[in-house]
């Protein structure tokens, strides 16, 4: 065929002295729909940011169309054709799908814009993409469905050549989900290419020319999708990164008598359906499952944020009726949050400040909050939690990630929680902080506390987990003993196959 | 499926909330009408006086809808009105009328783009910036007027900006008809609006798609100066001089009126017309309290609850 629509090579990137793209190579021919895999930290993103003119590469070169460019901010990018469908963050919701759409492009007459026009114009480019969308209804009134599409046509309305696609279907149904793939088609029919990000495999078989896979930053293979099987892709995404950190400490655990907390046929929201589970004391329990699988939900669900649809809670055997976080909290249960920097932390407060937030009421003697005592307990988490920070007066955002997690976690500790749920609790921090906070967990089910860590990570889960619940859909599809799982790979095909 | 759902959408966006100072305006006019009807309420010279009154809170509100829908905040609009009075009325004395209007609006268009620099250059939060500048501004109106009122005596200035009618139309009103008018066709049908609605509506989203954000944060600071400083012109024309006080207290009157208009605090969405409407409002509860022969401690009061409960009543989501 012609020349390539990109072609990326030798690119290198490295982010205040840690090398995160290690010369990799990508290409992608024109009117081919390319996946792009790899997991956390693997530098997918990086590299398309790169491609977006989000970020300049350190070393390498690209060319577009067989001719080398230069792409040093989003604007030369779109001047390129190359248009990023992002989840929701380049729409405006308080406009009509029309007014985004054409947004800074806007068409006129006599020097003013003619919303009839764009309207019109919008009207066309969903017909030609078959989907039936008001281009005059609000974009914060839809669904994220018809964010998508208005994503994509807002690409499409800037001529644009080369699609970005970023998970695209995590936040979509699977009607909703089908028909992404029906246009795909479409615009593929169309001549144009798509860069597919995607870690569900089942989307990358069905929908996928070719499948390049990345790892640590470096570029691991690339083949067409028609020759290669789940197994090997999986092999290329895991390497060989089960040893040292992340080796399964095996543990004991007594699963008798009365569970911490019975979760019997809970759902919520449409994300969470039927679920059922137990957790013991000193156990702990990972939750597995895709992006969209309804884990931050059912995390949510039992701690109260989202309502209770139906079934029951149960803590030591008896029905704790949760209906705001404040009931959860009393019944001994803590959640840390996926996104703790805004969930999790008062960022310009002091350790000190943000571990004693949970406990102040008790810090109090005679409506004064007893600061000695608090400057106490503070170093004392400090220290058994090994956060590591120049005093307890340093502000928060100074430290690592990895030390923030555990401020967060001793934040939680302060309560003295009986049950500890923990979204992503590694989610971007480095691998040594990775094995402290594993340690972190691990102590504290030693303790008797009872732990539920939901990953993306199959290494991360099977380094901690008693049992592992794999959710699918917002069901349980399978539980897993952890003695029952050899290898990495074993649990990545259960997960993807669910 | 699929059309029943995009129904369902249209139909939310019916929303009477943005209506809601079209109802209250006629509802409390209606009210105003009946119950003062003896007292003289909707004598053309009652309604005429209203219309100057709310004139200058009015043209500020056109601009203050510009800076909330782009998701910023002006408080030094009353100091900056009662500075360009006062060098306007300075100008005037000394290099005629015409040296005088471009000295008012100098005055503004340096303090707004000083409040846009520093919001978009130095990532300063616009409440903090136009706080500090209200006293800067305010305080620079005294001490080069030593606090003393700035005669004006250009008949013609004055006519022109707030005391003169053409017929039976007084100059403060067409000045109004224009401001809005100028304003509600910018904010609906120019790139400009539209990226203003943007910015307000999600910052990042815009910048992701090429609008200039910190170019529009820049601009809507600016504008409101310019306009601000207008107002100040309007006052002193009015009030046939320069004075320090003009606006005192302005700002607060002003962002009420926006957000009585159907304004979204949090930026996004805006209607110049709403914002004008909801001055006209504030103006209307005014002097019909007065009519009732309310104290002005009580009219003080009703007003702040008038405006909570309409304030309320708008944002509930």
């Amino acid at each position: 065929m012609s020349e390539l629509a990109v072609q990326m090579s030798g690119i290198s990137k490295s982010f205040s002295g840690t090398r995160v793209l290690h010369a990799v190579d990508f290409e992608l021919r024109p009117g081919e729909v390319h996946a792009l895999v790899g997991g956390n930290g693997a530098g997918k993103s990086t590299l398309m940011k790169i491609l977006q003119g989000v970020y300049t590469a350190d070393e390498g070169r690209i060319a577009v169309n067989g001719q080398p460019v230069e792409i040093r901010s989003p604007h030369d990018a779109g001047a390129l054709g190359i248009g990023m469908i992002f989840q929701e963050f380049s729409l405006i919701p308080t406009l009509t799908v029309a007014q985004n759409i054409f947004l800074t492009r806007e068409p006129r007459s006599g020097g003013l814009i003619d919303d009839r026009a764009s309207e019109q114009r919008t009207r066309e480019l969903f017909e030609e993409m078959d989907e039936r969308v008001d281009p005059r209804a609000m974009v914060g009134d839809l669904s994220t469905g018809y964010w998508q599409l208005t994503e994509i046509a807002k690409a499409l309305a800037q001529e644009a050549r080369i699609l970005i696609m970023d998970e695209p279907t995590s936040t979509l149904t699977a009607t909703e989900t089908q028909s992404l793939f029906a246009l795909m088609q479409k615009l593929k029919a169309r001549g144009i290419s798509i860069i597919y990000i995607s870690h569900r495999m089942e989307e990358i078989f069905q929908t996928t020319d070719r499948v390049t896979v990345l790892r640590d930053g470096r570029w691991i293979s690339t083949e067409p999708t028609s020759q290669l099987t789940m197994e090997r892709v999986i092999d290329d995404i895991v390497g060989k990164t089960m040893e040292g950190a992340f080796a399964w400490q095996e543990r004991q655990v007594e699963r008798t008598g009365t569970p911490l907390l019975e979760v019997r046929g809970l759902s919520a929201g449409g994300r969470v359906r039927d679920v059922s589970f137990s957790l013991y004391p000193g156990e702990i329990l990972g939750i597995a499952g895709l992006m969209g699988s309804g884990r931050t939900e059912l995390a949510r669900a039992i701690f109260g944020i989202d309502r209770i649809d139906a079934g029951e809670v149960l803590i030591r055997g008896e029905r704790a009726p949760i209906r705001v976080p404040d009931d959860a909290i009393a019944a001994g249960v803590a959640l840390i949050p996926e996104d703790r920097r805004s969930q999790g932390l008062v960022l310009d407060h002091t350790v000190k400040d943000n571990l004693l937030l949970p406990m102040l009421p008790r810090l109090q003697q005679f409506g004064l909050v007893d600061d000695a005592r608090g400057a106490r307990i503070a170093k004392g988490f400090v220290e058994s939690l090994q956060i590591k920070t120049r005093s307890v007066e340093t502000p928060v955002r100074l430290l690592s990630g990895g030390n923030q997690q555990k401020v967060v976690i001793g934040k939680w500790l302060a309560t003295e929680p009986d049950i500890l749920i923990m979204d992503e609790p590694t989610a971007g921090v480095d691998i040594g902080a990775k094995t402290e906070i594993l340690g972190v967990i691990r102590r504290l089910a030693d303790a008797g506390k009872g732990i539920i860590v939901i990953s993306s990570e199959p290494a991360e889960l099977l380094a901690v987990s008693d049992r592992i619940v794999i959710l699918h859909d917002g069901s349980v599809q399978r539980e897993l003993d952890r003695r029952e799982i050899v290898t990495e790979e074993e649990l990545h095909h259960a997960v993807q196959s669910a | 499926m699929q059309s029943r759902a995009l129904e369902r959408s249209r139909n939310l966006r019916i929303d009477w909330r943005q209506y809601l100072v079209y109802v209250g305006f006629i509802a409390l006019f209606l009210f105003f009408a009946i119950t003062l009807r003896d007292s003289g309420f909707t004598t053309t010279n009652n309604l005429l006086n209203i219309a100057r009154q709310t004139a200058i809170i009015a043209t500020m509100a056109v601009a203050m809808t510009f800076v909330i829908a782009a998701g910023q905040i002006d408080l030094s609009v009353g100091a900056i009105a009662g500075l360009a009075s006062v060098t306007t009325a300075l100008t005037i004395a000394r290099f005629g009328p015409v040296a005088g209007v471009a000295a008012g609006l100098l005055t503004g268009l340096l303090v707004g783009a000083v409040n846009g620099l520093l919001v978009t250059r130095l990532l300063m939060p616009s409440f903090l910036v136009t706080l500090g500048m209200m006293g800067v501004a305010r305080g620079s109106a005294m001490w080069i007027t030593d606090t003393a009122p700035v005669p004006i005596l250009n008949e013609r200035y004055n006519a022109i900006f707030g005391s003169g009618s053409i017929g039976p139309v007084p100059s403060l009103l067409i000045w109004i008809i224009v401001v809005t008018a100028i304003g509600a066709v910018v904010l609906r049908k120019t790139t400009y609006g539209r990226q203003v609605l943007a910015t307000g509506g999600n910052e990042r989203a815009a910048r992701f798609t090429g609008v200039d954000t910190r170019r529009i944060g820049f601009l809507v600071l600016t504008v409101s100066g310019v306009v601000a400083a207008l107002a100040g012109m309007l006052y002193a024309g009015r009030l046939q001089s320069g004075r320090f006080q003009w606006g005192e207290g302005d700002e607060l009157s002003v962002i009420a009126a926006v957000v009585l208009g159907g304004t979204s605090l949090f930026g996004g969405s805006g209607s110049v017309v709403g914002s004008v409407l909801g001055a006209l409002l504030i103006g209307v509860v005014n002097n019909g309290l007065i009519l009732m022969g309310l104290e002005s401690s009580q009219q003080i009061i009703i007003r702040g609850g008038i405006i909570i409960v309409a304030v309320a009543l708008a944002s509930r989501k």
